[in-house]
């Protein structure tokens, strides 16, 4: 897909599963929601094929396709009310009158606004407005469903009931849907499938937990959770090199001696006394974070971000052991080395912590 | 300061307003001479309700300015949509090139047409008499467009483009979306783009004088050719009802930009 000449889109390659909800996450930018809108057929794509249960659809118009679209700002018709809204789609197919009605009481039922059906869509607030507009979606039953950024406009606790409403939803009518976000921990409690994008590229497929698991470069590392990277060599298979240390871990199938990314995951890292430790470090930085500490852990200049339920002071030095299973290994690519270094992060947490100090004396 | 601006708008609002003021109050006068108020009088009013040729004309000017400023406003509705709808180096350029007539002087403009109409109506039609109501509607529509154009692109540029989208995701065609959701969405500038329209319409001398014939003359291409001699007071009357007629076409048009305004703060909130 290009766009004024620039590539938006390149080399996206993606099926979507009947009954499946799929979510494209990626930062604001890297084409997920170019994507939706040539699903929904907003837009043609420059090169490529769209193909529907068996048939190309490229130059389908959106309102011939068995699609529908939650926008981001919802885009409610204003100058209709509740009722009208949702039966727009109906309407517009020349459904009979009764139809009409049992089928919009019965998505008004769904998205729990029944006896708002007169009320103008001014008088809404924000979430139920995005139910009215997921109710003015689904009441037309399309195959798929797609939205965008659906609950980036609510705040959090709203945020968070709709999240289990939606996959309510999804789960009761077995419709497709295609969600698109740029919050992970939203995608990756409602999907049934994550697809990490950045750049106009897709950069991991896979279901939620075998993306945080097993995250195939240093992008979708650091985007999908905390995440501390570091260079190392393989060895040989089961065998890392990193700090000047091996390490046994659980990963094969590398090249002798190939430089790779290891990735370590803050929560897995156990804090042993430092002569236990596989690897000695000083504490520079710890900020509470209500169920657990985050500490800054410096070993041999490169900053850690370690997870713990004890309090470490700044100061102190602790050794860690590193488990074959918390160890992950990928191959290096165009990300290596820009992200999962916490020196940068350091000072912020540096300057929290002073002021804690500051009111320890 | 403050208190030297304030009388200056006072002022400012006294010279405008005042030339309006004497030419009501003369159509009260029951002398002859504008220069002394003799007595209250409607008679002038009764006068301008009996004369049916002043009327007619009147009912001349009224039937151009509604057909001009109806047709005006559905063809620069649609114009607008067109010029919305291209990318933005275009739509500049054409919103440049509906601007341009707006600043032309009437008289060219009035001019141009006159000289357009009498070739292709002599020319190519074979007309002895090319000046014709047609003509003049013609060119009232001409000179309505730009108004509606520039007071409906606003209302494109602010409406949530998604709007469509949505429409056409829920089985609109184009056309069909354009009257079910964006026609309401720019209803507020395409009546203000009217209401304006039909002034300009209603005021305009100078380019129907160049464009009517004798069989189909408006009031001010008529007064006009009146004022060699002292106008008679029941023209007064006339121009007080126009006068009124423009005012609360104004404030009607403010109105309806208010309340349009309002309810999209309204909604904004809501949304938030």
């Amino acid at each position: 897909m290009e766009f004024d000449g620039e590539r938006i889109l390149d080399g996206i390659n993606l099926y979507f599963n009947d009954h499946e909800f799929l979510t494209l996450l990626g930062p604001s930018g890297c084409g997920k929601t170019t994507t939706l809108r040539i699903i929904g057929g907003f837009l043609t794509p420059t090169s490529g094929t769209v193909t529907f249960d068996g048939k190309v659809i490229n130059d389908l118009p959106p309102y011939k396709r068995q699609i529908n679209t939650v926008f981001q700002r919802y885009a409610l018709f204003p100058h209709l009310d509740v009722y009208d809204n949702i039966a727009f789609g109906l309407k517009v197919a020349k459904l009979p009158k009764d139809e009409i009605h049992r089928r919009v009481n019965e998505m008004l039922e769904i998205v729990s606004l029944k006896g708002y059906e007169n009320r103008s869509i001014d008088s809404l607030s924000g979430g139920q407005q995005q139910r009215v507009a997921i109710a003015r979606a689904l009441v037309n039953q399309p195959k798929v469903l797609l939205l965008d950024e659906p609950l980036a406009a609510l705040d959090l606790r709203l945020r968070k009931d709709m999240q289990n409403e939606l996959k309510r939803i999804q789960r009761s009518t077995g419709i497709t849907f295609i969600y698109v976000t740029h919050d992970q921990e939203e995608a990756l409690s409602m999907s049934d499938t994550v697809v990490v994008m950045d750049k106009g590229r897709i950069q991991q497929i896979g279901r939620p937990e075998d993306i945080y698991n097993e995250p195939k470069n240093a992008f979708v590392a650091d985007f999908i959770g905390e995440s501390n990277i570091l260079d190392g060599v393989m060895l040989s298979d089961y065998k890392v090199r990193f700090f000047g240390r091996v390490f046994d871990c659980v990963d094969a199938g590398f090249n002798p001696n190939e430089p790779v990314d290891v990735v370590i995951r803050p929560e897995d890292i156990d804090i042993v006394p430092a002569n236990q430790g596989h690897l000695v470090g000083t504490v520079t930085g710890i900020t509470f974070k209500g169920l657990n500490y985050d500490i800054i852990v410096e070993f041999k200049g490169f900053k850690w971000l370690i997870q713990t339920t004890d309090y470490h002071s700044v100061g102190s030095v602790i050794g860690i052991r590193l488990n074959p299973e918390d160890i992950h290994i990928m191959h290096k690519s165009e990300y290596s080395g820009l992200f999962g270094d916490y020196s940068s992060y350091s000072a912020e947490y540096d300057e929290l912590t002073e002021d804690a100090e500051d009111e320890e004396e | 300061m403050k208190r030297a601006n304030r009388f200056i708008t006072i002022l400012i609002f006294i010279f405008l307003y005042i030339p309006m003021a004497v030419l009501i109050v003369a159509s009260f006068n029951t002398g002859k001479d504008i220069t002394q108020f003799q007595g209250f009088t409607l008679n002038q009013y009764a006068r301008l309700f009996q004369d049916s040729g002043l009327l007619k004309l009147l009912g001349n000017s009224l039937i151009v300015s509604v057909l001009a400023s109806f047709i005006a406003t559905a063809f620069g509705t649609v114009a607008a949509v067109g010029i919305h709808n291209l990318n933005p180096r275009m739509r500049k350029a054409a919103m440049t090139l509906t601007n341009i007539p707006m600043t032309n002087p009437d008289i060219v403009t009035g001019v141009s047409l006159s000289l357009l109409f009498v070739f292709v109506g002599t020319q190519l039609l074979g007309q002895r008499n090319s000046l014709t109501f047609w003509t003049l509607l013609i060119a009232h529509i001409t000179f309505n467009l730009p108004y509606v154009i520039l007071n409906v692109m606003p209302k494109l540029k602010q409406m949530d483009s998604s709007l469509t989208d949505a429409a056409m995701d829920l089985g609109c065609t184009h056309v069909q979306a354009f009257f079910k959701v964006t026609l309401h969405e720019i209803m507020p500038g395409i009546v203000s783009g009217a209401i304006m329209a039909f002034t300009m319409s209603l005021d305009d001398f100078v380019i129907s004088y160049f464009v009517s014939g004798l069989d189909f003359v408006t009031l001010p291409v008529e007064i006009y050719s009146y004022t060699k001699k002292p106008l008679h007071p029941k023209i007064y009357a006339m121009f007080t009802l126009l006068f009124l007629l423009i005012l609360v076409l104004m404030v009607a048009m403010n109105l309806i930009q208010l309340y349009a305004d309002k309810k999209k703060t309204a909604s904004h909130r809501a949304g938030m």
